[in-house]
């Protein structure tokens, strides 16, 4: 059990109970996996039953791989929890639960008082930004409050003076948790001394990286931390106006959000006369209809102003010219959540976590071929190696790691002789990719990195605005040279190609998703280039993914005739008789695999 | 201006501060090279290739970096070329490489740049993709859209949306499927294409170009023939033939800049049907004759009419040359006064109105002044169709921050730029104004010291304003009482403040006091005599201006001097030799009550069409017919020269010299391109010749250049015109002598009144003369369409005719739904002068009970609906407001 207090808050005792609870992480991940039935069965069972234990709804409690979860707090503030929860699980669990208080361990995947493989996956962890996120109710500004949320803000507005929250935010050393790092307390400044007015504050939810939703879990699971940091922003720098740009593929995350901007505006913390004094800050939300590109501050901008989503050239910065010409503060979700808590528990706080240049903690979506893939919050300067083998509890199935994708598309893939790299802003850039949004995908040996490449090329290029040369052609050239290699048609110069294309692309684009989109090639052509002149020059893939490379061919020696690869094919390419040896008709097969997925004498072979 | 200094590739440069490196190369001879860059447009930096190195470190876009004191740029290093050819080769991947056939040729900022760069054949070729073929949009009658030669630059956007304010593109799509389009892909024809050819003017290739392509042979600089904005245009001349228009971008009016008419509607110069001999009429029927026999003809029976027997309508359109010939024919030769012209049916209030209040019926500003206001007031003026390119001025201004203000019955395109619109009912403009002018003076708004310093007559209209609370306000005009209260406090708070008025104020039976209240107005805010302020009317014709300053007026001689003063009398006698009449004329409208009364027997019209531009038309029509002798001198046989007995064919304006004045007072060059088309003549030639064959003396001019000397020897404000000074740019009168650089601010310390100061009016709100009634349940207003010009005899010769075809009657859906009447039907309009059919437009531009018509198409004569009534001061008709209904034919 004391493995859970060292991560620095994960799982600890909560002090003070209101009696046995019972929370549902019911976030749109939990939902998704079934948490809504659990919820509801759990809540019928206790109703039914008038049993002295609360349901309560809760945010992502973080452990995707054991979705749904459910948490029991316990009268003296124990806490457990319970994985693969389902309806027909969750009503005798309560009812033995609430019987005698014992809990069949097979269910338990971790608790305060329970040792299980899972501890480590908290105990590296520390919760700053989400630590409400799977522990309050989101749809109640009381259980925020409980926890200290809006102190920050009532500090700010009652006790410091503007400058100096600039000051403290700038002295926790807190940069732009949207990726590219710039320092938050700079921002702020430069926006506060912009000439022009109304000055507005904008909340960057548009989080589009292919496999992160470390966004969406925040507004989804505490959405009032958002809106306290936007309002401690707004009231440091004079804005009287904001806006939260958020997905509309995010349903959830609006409703949540929706509802806790009415909460805090009835309970006096938005809109007129904050907390009674002279100001005054409004909420807005935005949708935005699902463009990459709008996660571009200056595009997110013109979207907002009802315009095409269309990056515009930087200088001037929206510090001094954004939302309608108007000095802008625009900062990510994460970042605005880090306020929250900078502002409550102070500078020389957060500071203390981190490295020197990167102070404080970063919050990662851990997907892809890991074991235990979730939401975690980290300090900064763990190693990726910590991540991946001690929270992450390594690859799945038993396979080898071979790259992790950090930052999206915009960033890079880091194989394995770097996995001591630290987490932190610098030493990530280093290796070719980005800290990026908090997207983290595992690869194993079973992944094709010129696949991977062509997959975010790919993405890139149905997201390119379309507006300056580089990003909407070059991609779209990097892109064709990339699907030439996977399909076996690659060209002796094709990679000498990729990298003038590459850099150009890299060097001559407008804004940060041309400048960036060579990144994921970049980073794979310098730490996998084996794999590119195998695809080039041996019409091989090594990771036996890209069709036009690859050939299935039925083992004579192992093949006993099952016949069920055949009843499973698709195009009809297999043949044999019962009991006999079959064989792959190569004109028709399609490669889909599903004849290497149902043999179960491993007689199908891949080359 | 600050300048600062900074170095390009090792050359030493000063430039002005406010420029960027791109500006400061291109300024001093230095090439780099760039495709999205336009002067007149505010940079993107999206097309990648001017990137230059700064200071030795960073690369950025040299479009949109602006100049620092001892910058030190390289326009050329390694890198930048390396990125500068993958650019260009990316983008000649895909594009089409007939350049011979291509209409960008030669002018292709791509070509231009591959030839730069050097673009290797060989690697060409394994670049090159199988593009895929998109339609080409031939919608248009004037230009095509191929997006298969588009670079993308973006750079028609920005025209549409910066320039011209109408954004009718976008990028749409995303990555390499991006393309320009116009909302959800409509073709040209059917999107908000205004036909401008803006774009197509700065397409840096050949996706957006003109249908007609060839290039002219020579080029002649001019000024554009239709409205009053007076726009600079290159003429193409190629053979005998006039085959494009240009905007000048050296004209400080439009600075290159034009509209779909300017650049497109020059199809009538060289059209067919344009009168190419003299034409006598014989026992009902035209027969072309000798010059001689038709000038013969007009001599004899003109030299028998009596004086007060003879009237001449003078031409807006003509040059001020022409003008001054046909008034000085008229008094000299004639013996009479009675010569007017259409100024009568549009601004006879504004000179009649400002002459009193200001002592000068003209623009007191100029058009460049509009983009600096604060405020805009645009009263009574659908800008974007009769003025586009002030229109522009004023989107420009709404861009830069101003707030606008429109005032109009209609929902008209100007309502989508303003913050305050005010949709007040057809004719209650004193009304609207007056009680704006007491919310002003209830919340101490005035401007105390200009009141007390320059105005006259305060105490008397101030008492008049009390009949004007805003109760009383909102019932008359329908405006929200808040709303006038906002527009007040904006007119008097936000300055400058500009007020532009068209025929909105002036073409009702109280215009003179319609135009009264504009100008008090902008007295009681001390909205005069600066920059970017007063009162301005905008003049309709691309003439009416000068028209009027060369006394094509029946009371006064050119330059406002008035024919009954003994000494101005005694001047022009002198001058010209001859005993003259110190009795004023009768007015145009009055000219044709006199012919029904057999009083006036003789007409002499010069380019006028008022049997489709005169109110009432019925009663011209029969007027004309009870003429003794009609002479009608045209560049085409128009409706009314069908009644003439003698058609004169006059030259165009492109087959003639002389100049014109446009609504800023701006005397202008119009220099001839190509020879009169057939047998033609230009029009001070032909009225000179008919005087010569009478024996007169005083119209031996061998050049209008003679002429301007005689016109400039007798009108103050003309004095220091001469056709040497116009040869660079034009001038704005009063020019009183040739040390004058002229007057582009009027009243700035002086108003041109006798007490040299401005004149506020007590005013009383009078309605309407025909208001609706049972019978005549709906109100007709009158309007212009972009795509055609007054009568329309220069428009309905080509591709305009394409992109508006027929007179529409515009009404409100609510009407339309109580008269059970679908859009696109063929309705009948009748009001108690006559009946009209037209097509219907159902739509909610056009108020509730409010209907509205152009007058350009003659099988739809808008014209013979309209009231004759007259304001009692300036004689113009109301033929903004009369009462009809609306029916199933």
């Amino acid at each position: 059990m004391a493995s859970f207090s060292q991560g620095g808050g994960v799982l600890k005792k909560r002090s003070k109970t209101e009696g046995t609870r019972l929370k549902v992480g019911l976030g749109a991940c939990g939902i998704a996996a079934g948490a809504m039935n659990v919820f509801e069965e759990a809540r019928k069972t206790v109703e039914e039953n008038d049993l002295p234990i609360r349901v309560e709804r809760t945010g992502c409690i973080g452990m995707c791989h054991h979705e749904p979860l459910v948490e029991i707090e316990e009268k003296d503030g124990g806490r457990i929890l319970l994985g693969e929860m389902t309806p027909e699980k969750i009503a005798p669990i309560i009812a033995q639960y609430m019987e005698n208080g014992h809990i069949d361990p097979d269910n338990i995947v971790a608790g305060t008082d329970y040792i299980t493989e899972n501890d480590p996956f908290f105990s590296k962890q520390y919760r700053i930004v989400l630590s409400n996120c799977g522990t309050i109710n989101p749809e109640s500004i009381d259980e925020y409050r409980e926890t200290g949320g809006y102190e920050g803000l009532a500090r700010a507005i009652r006790e410091i003076d503007p400058d100096e929250i600039i000051r403290e935010v700038l002295d926790s050393g807190l940069r732009g948790r949207g990726g590219a790092g710039f320092p938050t307390g700079l921002k702020w400044k430069f926006t506060k001394q912009a000439a022009g007015s109304p000055k507005y504050v904008v909340c960057n939810a548009d989080e589009g990286d292919p496999g992160a939703f470390m966004d969406r879990s925040t507004l989804e699971g505490d959405p009032h931390s958002v809106i306290e940091g936007m309002t401690i922003a707004a009231y440091a720098i004079g804005a009287s106006d904001g806006y939260i740009y958020v997905r509309a593929e995010y349903p959830l995350a609006v409703s949540r959000l929706k509802t806790a901007i009415r909460q805090a505006n009835e309970a006096g913390l938005l809109g007129e006369h904050i907390l009674e004094s002279d100001f005054s800050f409004d909420i807005r939300i935005k949708e935005g209809a699902g463009a990459f590109v709008c996660g571009e501050e200056t595009a997110l901008l013109a979207s907002i102003e009802g315009e095409r989503g269309l990056p515009r050239l930087r200088p001037p910065f929206p510090a001094t010219k954004g939302l309608w010409g108007k000095p802008t503060n625009i900062n990510n979700v994460e970042t605005y959540a880090s306020v929250s808590r900078i502002i409550q528990n102070g500078a020389s706080w957060y500071s203390g976590f981190g490295t020197e240049k990167s102070k404080g903690t970063k919050v990662f979506a851990l997907a892809g071929k890991i074991r235990k893939g979730g939401l975690i919050e980290v300090p900064m300067g763990i190693t990726l190696k910590e991540i991946i083998y001690d929270i992450g509890g390594g690859i799945k199935e038993g396979k080898r790691f071979k790259a992790v994708q950090m930052g999206g598309p915009s960033g890079g893939c880091i194989p394995e002789s770097l996995l001591d790299t630290t987490i932190d802003y610098d030493s990530v850039t280093k290796t070719g990719a980005i800290m990026g949004s908090g997207g983290m995908v595992v690869m194993d040996e079973e992944t094709c990195m010129v696949e991977v490449a062509r997959f975010f090329l790919e993405f890139t290029q149905n997201e390119s605005c379309g507006k300056c040369t580089f990003c909407r052609i070059g991609t779209k050239r990097m892109l064709e040279i990339l699907e030439r290699i996977t399909n076996g048609l690659g060209r002796e110069d094709d990679i000498e190609r990729l990298e003038t294309l590459a850099q150009s692309v890299k060097s001559g684009s407008l804004c940060g998703l041309g400048q960036t989109a060579p990144n994921p090639v970049l980073t794979t052509l310098r730490y996998f280039r084996d794999e590119y002149e195998a695809h080039i020059k041996e019409k091989r893939c090594p990771a036996k993914q890209c069709r036009g490379l690859i050939s299935y061919r039925i083992l004579p020696e192992e093949c006993v005739g099952c016949g069920v690869c055949l009843k499973n094919c698709p195009v009809d390419a297999i043949r044999g008789e019962k009991k006999q040896v079959h064989e792959i008709d190569p004109k028709k097969c399609i490669k889909c695999g599903i004849c290497l997925d149902s043999c179960r004498f491993g007689a199908v072979e891949v080359r | 201006m600050d300048t600062v200094n900074i170095v390009i590739d090792g050359v030493d440069i000063e430039t002005g501060a406010d420029k960027t490196i791109l500006e400061a190369a291109l300024d001093h001879g230095i090439y780099i090279p760039h495709l999205c860059y336009h002067k007149d447009l505010d940079p993107v930096g999206i097309c990648r290739l001017c990137m230059v190195e700064i200071d030795g470190r960073r690369l950025d876009v040299s479009c949109k970096t602006p100049v620092r004191e001892g910058m030190r740029v390289r326009t050329e290093t390694e890198e930048i070329t390396k990125i500068r050819r993958v650019a260009v080769e990316l983008l000649l991947a895909n594009h089409p490489t007939d350049c011979l056939s291509c209409s960008g040729n030669t002018k292709c900022e791509l070509q231009r740049i591959a030839s730069y760069i050097g673009i290797d054949d060989r690697r060409m070729k394994s670049l090159r993709r199988k593009t895929v073929t998109l339609p080409i949009d031939t919608s248009n009658p004037y230009f095509d859209y191929d997006p298969n030669r588009c670079v993308l630059c973006g750079i028609c956007v920005r025209t549409c949306a910066d320039v011209v304010g109408v954004s009718n593109f976008d990028f749409a799509y995303r990555g390499y499927d991006s393309l320009i389009s116009t909302f959800m892909g409509k073709p040209m024809i059917e999107s908000r294409c205004v036909s401008c050819g803006e774009c197509v003017a700065r397409c840096p290739v050949g996706a957006l170009r003109p249908k007609a392509v060839p290039q002219p042979a020579r080029e002649v600089r001019t000024v554009c023939p239709y409205c009053g904005v007076g726009c600079g245009i290159w003429l193409g001349v190629r053979g005998e033939t006039v085959i494009a228009s240009r905007g000048d971008p050296d004209n400080v009016v439009n600075k290159g800049r034009l509209c779909v008419k300017g650049r497109f509607g020059h199809e009538f110069i060289n059209h067919p049907d344009r009168l190419t001999a003299p034409l006598i009429k014989k026992n009902g029927n035209f027969e072309k004759a000798s010059w001689d026999e038709a000038l013969d003809l007009v001599a004899a029976r003109f030299a028998k009419c009596k004086p007060d027997e003879f009237a001449a309508l003078s031409s807006a359109k003509c040059t001020n040359e022409d003008n001054y010939i046909v008034q000085k024919f008229t008094r000299a030769v004639m013996g009479t006064n009675t010569v007017d012209h259409c100024a009568r049916l549009c601004h006879a209030p504004s000179v009649a109105g400002l002459a009193q209040s200001f002592g000068s019926g003209a623009m007191t500003n100029s058009i460049g002044e509009i983009r600096n206001a604060d405020c805009i007031f645009a009263i009574g003026t659908n800008t974007t169709s009769a003025h586009p390119v002030i229109a522009y001025e004023v989107k420009e201004a709404v861009r830069r921050g101003a707030v606008l203000i429109v005032a109009n019955p209609r929902r008209i395109d100007l309502c989508e730029y303003a913050q305050i619109v005010l949709h007040h009912v057809p004719g209650t403009d004193v009304a609207l104004l007056m009680a704006m002018m007491k919310v002003i003076v209830d919340e101490d708004l005035q401007d105390d010291r200009f009141i007390e310093k320059r105005c006259e007559n305060f105490e008397a209209f101030f008492e008049s304003l009390e009949r004007f609370d805003l109760e009383f306000a909102q019932k008359t005009t329908g405006v929200p009482k808040e709303l006038i209260c906002e527009a007040a406090r904006s007119y008097a708070t936000r300055k400058p403040g500009m007020l532009l008025y068209a025929m909105g104020i002036t073409q009702h039976t109280h215009g003179t006091d319609n135009v009264l209240a504009t100008s008090n107005i902008a007295l009681l805010t001390g909205n005069v005599g600066l920059p970017s302020t007063g009162v301005n009317p905008l003049r309709g014709q691309n003439n009416v201006q000068g028209a009027c300053d060369l006394g094509a007026l029946p009371n006064v001689y050119p330059g406002y001097q008035k024919v009954d003063r003994p000494q101005i009398h005694t001047k022009f006698e002198e001058a010209w030799g001859t005993k003259l009449s110190d009795k004023p004329g009768i007015t145009h409208t009055e000219i044709f009550d006199a012919i029904h009364d057999k009083t006036v027997k003789v007409l002499y019209e010069v380019g006028e069409n008022p049997a489709l531009s005169e109110a009432n038309a019925n009663h011209v029509y029969a007027a004309l017919e009870k003429l003794d002798f009609f002479v009608v001198q045209d560049i085409f046989l128009t409706e009314t020269a069908r009644y003439a007995d003698v058609v004169l064919p006059a030259a165009s304006f492109a087959e003639k010299d002389g100049t014109f004045t446009n609504t800023e007072r701006r005397v202008q060059r119009v220099r001839k391109a190509i020879n009169p088309v057939g047998d033609s003549k230009p029009d001070w030639l032909i009225t000179c010749l008919i005087a010569k064959r009478m024996k007169k003396h005083g119209f031996d001019f061998d050049n209008p250049s003679q002429i301007m000397e005689e016109i400039a020897s007798l009108t103050p404000s003309y004095g220091g015109i001469t056709y040497k000074r116009l040869d660079d740019r034009g001038l704005q009168w009063p020019c009183p002598n040739t040390d004058s650089e002229g007057t582009p601010m009027l009243h700035s310390e002086f108003f041109a009144t006798v007490t040299g100061k401005g004149k506020f009016m007590p005013l009383q709100y009078k309605p309407s003369y025909e208001l609706p009634d049972e019978e005549y349940p709906l109100i007709l207003t009158t309007e212009r369409s972009l795509y055609h010009f007054h009568t329309a005899t220069m428009t309905r010769k080509g591709g305009l005719e394409v992109l508006r075809k027929c007179e529409l009657v515009e009404m409100n859906p609510k009407d339309a739904g109580t008269l059970g009447l679908k859009n696109g039907e063929t309705v009948r309009v009748v009001s108690r002068r006559g009946e009209v059919n037209a097509t219907l437009l159902v739509t909610d531009i056009s108020p509730v009970g409010v209907v509205s018509m152009t007058f350009h198409f003659a099988e739809s004569p808008t014209n013979v609906l309209t009231s004759d009534a007259i304001d009692p001061v300036a004689k113009i008709p109301e033929t903004k407001v009369c009462a009809v209904r609306v029916e199933r034919p």
